[in-house]
Order: structure tokens, then sequence, then C-alpha cells
């Protein structure tokens, strides 16, 4: 019996780390915010050449054939360095949902880092501007019914539709959408619309039109594997935001001594730690049970999800509150963590509706 | 691999143990803080050493089965969903046992180790005193040279099995000049000895699941100190990591009643998420990450890992993980939830979670101190 990562894995995730330690990753972060996607892009090849982008690309497609374990370790340092990009689209999602399709052409491509891809999960595709091309899934995603291919619910903001695989069977049937069976989304081309802002001024989301349909494609584990990576990158984030704020309270000063030595200060810190640490063994064993195709791998993969989330986001509210004012401004670093966290929790489904998933899934087990 | 796979020896471990309690599992007992109950759990004590399933994971000279770390789980695992009783030999096997075989001498083991299993010696824990909670340094209770052995005074509380328990083990203060952590010193003693007088406290659940024990002038020989004289402290914190970490709350406990949670919920007529339904799916969340958390400990410990102040991260997360556990199952009871029954019972009990072992307001303390390695400053209430 060994459940925990081995020792390449450690090996890779400390080569990541040093790699983006030595970028100046907050810079491209910035510059990616104000639409210069160079630096960014600079990134991405780098950690192209170290295997990232290629990891679920099969070995023929010239990428490495990796699992969802080794994935879920990138992800990890990808979320703890706050890299900004459509890694999550391109890099988890977009391999399994071309394989076998008209459109894994682009897979060796992907692989070596030259194409970014973005997918629409939520009715918006995050950087479809950098994206060679964009794809818009409309099961389990709340894009439009299968059969119209019309417009996406856009205007005021408010409209956010279902996700309706996610939720039990009548509220499907409520919404207007096929109950029928498994996830079996379909795959379109996706026409680019209109820019939209995200809290997270890193994440530059676009309205998409559904367009031809790209035959073939399997949604169900792509999608579970770009949740999966999601969960991964709340889970660095996380331990980014609570390293970041230990740091802080060390040096910082009130009444003649450290806030650290504040019991206060450190209760809300030790529960921080509490809840990362309680996450990460759910993301990993999600990432092995989508390695071994276990029947329960879907509900392990929304269990990660909305425990990386709630831990990630406890880490972000409490970050913020022991840095105090200087955490609320966005010339503080720290904002881009927070602010990441917040656009996360409820990217590839909500808390909300990985928990129907769960609860679903307990319920029909009896 | 880096999965949750068990070997073809484990998986036989399992199914023995597995066929074992289905035979053999009583089932609810009455409380043990009964006399009626205390009788039935030695009487499972028993039962369960006729079958060498109490103390799976010790020397089979001692009655145990040499099992790994990896099969002690498994076994608690299957305990627990087998929905077999709790355990009133805990203090002794979980909490005494390692102490003695990391600092007891041959004769100590001979002694109390083998009686511990069965049943025959049922042990009280005696570390609190009055004003000292979490804070066992500043222990007051006192043993004094005499010949051929110590004389105990003072008093102790919170001492959990001692009205229906044999032995006792606690701190006294052997050195009453040194300072706070430095002369105490760890004996064992005859709840029915000369001089001991206990004094059940009922709990909130009704039960007097403790008791104060009144210490005066009680002989103890020199044969009944464990460890060294004045080591009292560092054998007693090596006992207090057993108890916040892997030991006292294995993830079945949990897995278990997570999964009855489930069956309630569905019993209820609920299947889909509302305000309920999220509490339950969060409890399982809870259960299913503490599970998969000690497997990553158990694999850690076997690869020649230790568990130090990360013992405290998992206290923190068992307790808060119980209370919210059955809170959720008493929400789904409505209003029937405030008439006695086993999800009232496991909630009372799930309060003291919270409380001890040391507070969890210690063990943050301890994980902010030693994990995060926040400074400690001059404040009263840090870890020590």
């Amino acid at each position: 019996m060994r459940f925990g990562r081995t020792p390449e894995q450690h090996a890779f995730s400390e080569a990541l780390d040093d790699l983006l330690t030595a970028a100046d990753v907050v810079s491209a972060s910035r510059a990616w915010s104000a639409g210069d996607h160079s630096p960014g892009l600079k990134l991405w090849q780098r950690l192209a050449e170290l295997g990232v982008t290629g990891l679920l690309v099969p070995e023929d497609q010239d990428g490495l054939g990796a699992s969802p374990v080794d994935l879920a370790v990138a992800f990890e340092r990808l979320g703890y360095h706050g890299v900004p990009g459509p890694w999550i689209e391109s890099v988890a999602v977009a391999p399994a949902l071309l394989a076998g399709t008209s459109d894994s052409d682009i897979l060796q491509r992907l692989a070596s880092g030259e194409a970014l891809v973005s997918v629409a999960h939520a009715s918006r595709a995050l950087d479809a501007d950098v994206a060679e091309r964009t794809y818009a899934l409309n099961d389990r995603v709340g894009l439009t019914a299968p059969d119209s291919a019309g417009p996406p619910p856009s205007g005021s903001g408010g409209s956010t539709s279902a996700s309706p695989a996610l939720v039990e069977p009548g509220e499907r049937q409520r919404a207007g959408v096929e109950t029928n069976t498994a996830p079996s989304a379909i795959l379109r081309h996706a026409v680019v619309g209109a820019q939209r802002r995200s809290v997270d001024p890193t994440r530059r989301l676009f309205d998409v039109t559904p367009g031809e349909e790209v035959a073939g494609g399997d949604a169900g584990p792509a999608l579970d594997l770009g949740t999966l990576a999601c969960s991964a990158m709340l889970h660095g984030a996380g331990l980014r935001l609570l390293d970041d704020s230990v740091a802080y309270v060390k040096q910082r000063t009130q009444f003649g001594r450290p806030i650290g030595e504040f019991q206060a200060v450190k209760h809300l810190l030790a529960d921080v730690r509490v809840a990362l640490d309680f996450a990460a063994p759910l993301v990993h064993n999600a990432a092995v049970e989508l390695e071994t195709e276990a029947p329960t791998a879907a509900r392990s993969v929304s269990a990660a999800k909305v425990a990386a989330g709630d831990a990630a986001y406890l880490a972000s509210r409490t970050a913020l509150q022991v840095h105090g004012a200087i955490g609320y401004t966005r010339e503080f670093d720290l904002s881009l963590w927070i602010l990441k966290v917040r656009a996360l929790v409820g990217a590839w489904g909500t808390p909300t509706e990985h928990r129907a998933r769960i609860l679903e899934s307990l319920v029909e087990a009896r | 691999m880096s999965t949750l796979e068990f070997t073809e020896r484990e998986e036989t471990f399992r199914l023995e143990a597995r066929d074992w309690l289905a035979a053999n599992n009583p089932g609810r007992l009455p409380s043990m803080d009964t006399a009626e109950g205390a009788a039935a759990h030695r009487e499972w004590e028993r039962t369960l050493a006729s079958g060498r399933w109490s103390v799976v994971a010790w020397p089979e000279a001692y009655g145990g089965r040499d099992a790994s770390l990896t099969e002690w789980v498994i076994f608690e695992e299957e305990y627990y969903l087998a929905g077999a009783p709790t355990r009133i030999s805990q203090n002794g096997i979980s909490l005494l046992a390692p102490i003695i075989f990391g600092h007891g001498t041959e004769a100590q083991k001979e002694r109390y180790l083998r009686d511990m299993t069965d049943g025959t010696l049922v042990w009280a824990q005696a570390w609190s005193e009055p004003e000292a909670g979490s804070d066992l340094a500043s222990l007051r209770a006192t043993a004094t040279r005499v010949d051929g052995g110590w004389r105990l005074n003072g008093q102790k509380t919170w001492s959990s099995r001692a009205p229906f328990a044999d032995r006792g083990f606690g701190l006294f203060r052997s050195d009453p000049a040194a300072e706070r952590h430095r002369g105490l010193t760890y004996f064992l003693f005859d709840l029915s000895a000369d001089g001991v007088a206990v004094r059940p406290i009922d709990q909130l659940d009704g039960t007097p699941g403790f008791a104060e024990i009144f210490f005066d002038d009680v002989f103890v020989s020199d044969d009944d100190v464990l460890g060294g004289v004045g080591d009292g402290w560092k054998v007693a914190m090596s006992t207090a990591g057993n108890e916040r970490g892997l030991s006292l709350r294995s993830p079945g406990r949990f897995c278990a009643a997570a999964e009855r949670l489930v069956e309630l919920y569905r019993e209820e007529g609920l299947d889909k998420l509302d305000h309920r339904g999220s509490k339950v799916v969060d409890a399982w969340i809870g259960a299913e990450a503490y599970r998969l958390y000690t497997w990553g400990t158990v694999t850690h410990v076997e690869a020649g890992g230790s568990v130090g102040a990360e013992g405290s991260i998992n206290k923190l997360w068992w307790s808060d993980l119980d209370l919210s556990l059955h809170e959720t199952a008493l929400d789904l009871l409505g209003a029937d939830a405030e008439l006695e029954g086993p999800w009232l019972d496991d909630y009372l009990f799930s309060l003291s979670g919270p409380i001890y072992a040391g507070t969890n307001q210690i063990q943050r303390n301890i994980v902010a101190e030693r994990v995060l390695e926040l400074p400690r400053g001059s404040q009263k209430g840090g870890a020590q």
C-alpha cells in the first residue's frame, strides 16, 4: 500500500518551482491582464520545454503520455506561482477532448507549446484571444440546449444558466435540457464574441457562439480532468496564500511585537493549514482514480473540487484579513491570488453543482 | 504506484477480520460508564482477545498479530463498519501500552500488558488536575520518596474510566524544587489501594464517564514507576502524541458514521441537495479526507517517517468532523433529535472532542508555532 507522490513526481514539482521562482511570473501576470501576452507566452514556452504542455498528449503525438497524478502535481505549482493563461483548457482538457476527433491534428502542436486552445465550459472561453482554436461544449456546461446553436445567454451578467449534468434529474428537466444518460456533450467550434471582465484580471473571458460540430469528442473524462486541474490549481494558490501570510505576520509588527505572536492570528492561520492539508489527499485521490478509471472517479473529482475550493477560499479570506489594508490593494501582489481563487471557486462547476453530483452518487450507491 | 492498492495478504487479513466480526460482533452495548455496561464491555474484550483481535498491532507474544500499520488501519475500518462496540480498554491499549513497550521494564511488560488485552485490567487515565487542564506542566499532586517506593498525595480529576477501572496512570511531582516540566514522574497505581478515593462525576450524557481521584498517602512501590524518576514529562508527551494522532481516532470510525449519515438522509426520504444535503455531503467529504489523509500518514510512517506536530492537525480535523457529522444527523432527525438514542449519544460524546487530548486552542497554537513556525512570543497560552 502506498498513497502519495512518487520521488519522480516530487522532482518534477521541484523543477517547476525552480523555473517559476526564477521567472518573473507576477510581471507576466500583470502584462497578461493588460493584454500584453508576450511575457506569459515566453513562460508558456519554457514550461513546454519541461513537458507541462504535453503531459496528457500521447507519446506517439510527441507528448509525455503522463498520468492525471502528474497533471495534478503540475497544476498545483501553476496555481502556487499564479501562472496566467488557458492552462486548464489547453493542457488538461484539450488532449482528452480532441483525441479521436477530426481536430486531433492540433495535439502535437499543443504538446510542443506552439498552440493554445480554449474551451468554453460555462458560457465563456478563457483567453480566446491567444487560443488558436476555441471550442464550446453544450451539455453539463449550461451553454444552451443541445440542438440550439443560438447565442449563449448573455447580457447583464445575471442569467448564468445551470449546469445541467451536475444537478439532479428533476432539476435538469425544469431547466429545459435533455435528461438522457451520462454526460455526452456535443463539441463545437466556437465563434468568439465580446470580451467580458472577470474578477481575476488575468482571466480574459470571451462570449462564444457555438458553431460547427466536431464529431467524436468525449467530454466526460475531459471535463473531469479540467476539474481536477482546477482543484490542484486552487490548492496550490491556497498554499501560496498561506506561505505569504505566514511570512508577512512574522515581520509585520504592531504594539511592538510581530503580529504572528498574537493568538488570534495564529489560530486563523492554523485553520488554513488544516483545511489545505486535508484537501491535498482528496486532490491526489481524484487524480489516482481518474488514472485507474475507478467507478467513483467522478465523485472523487467533485470532492476534490469542493474541498480545494473551500480551503483556498479560506486561505484567501484569511490572507486578506492578516494583511489588512495592504492586502486590499491591487498594487500588492497578494491580490493576484485572492482574485484568482475567487474566480476558480466558481469555474469548472460551482461548489453547489459538485456537492449535488456527490450527493446523487452517494444516494444512488445505497 | 501512488494508489490505494492492497496486497493479497492485506486483503486476506481484511476478509478474515470482516468474517470474524460478522460472526462475533455483539453490536451496541450499554454505556461502558455504567456497572452493567462495563461488565458487558469487559466480556467483549475477552471475546476479542479469544479471536486475537484485541491488539492486532502488538507482538504475538503479548496476544497480538504483529500486524503492520496498514493492517491495523484496515482492521479499524472493518471494526467500525461492522458497528462493533467502543473499547473499554482504549486507555490501556492506546495510551499506556505504547509507553510500557517503549519505557517499561520487562517485569512491567509481564505484569500489565497481557491483562489489558482481554479486559482483565481496565485502566483509568489520571492526567488532569483541578487548575491544570491542557497545562500538564503545572501539575501539583506529589510523590514523596519512602522506603522501597513513594507516597502519593493530592488530587486528579476528569479521570476517564476511573469509576469502573482497576488501575490508573498519571504524573506526580516527585521533585518540588525542579522547574515545571522537570521533576515529574510517571506512576502506575491501584485504584483499590489504601488511601485512594474515587468520586464519580456524571458527564453531559448522565453517565459517570470520569471521576475525581483523591490520594492520601498512597504507597506505590518502585516497580510502578514507569520510565525514569523525573522523566514523567517526556513519557507523557509521547502518549499525548499517540492520543492526538493515529491511535485513538482511526478513520474507520468517521467513515462508518458518514455512511450511516447518508443512510439516514435516504431514510428520511431526502435525495436532493438542500442545506441539509450540503451538510451531509460536507460530512462525507470530511470523513473521506480523513481516510485518505490517514493512508498518506501510514505511507509516510511505513517509509520511515514520523508524526510530530502534525498530530495536532489531525486532532483538529477529527474533532471538528465528529461534531459536524453528529450535528448534521440531529438536524436530519428534526424534533426527534432531542430524544435519547444512538445519534444523540454519539453527539454528546463528540462534544468532548474539541476539549480532551489537549483543547483545540492548544492544538492551534501547536500548529502555528511548530508547523507554521510562527513566533512564540511572551504571552501565556502558547504551546510549551
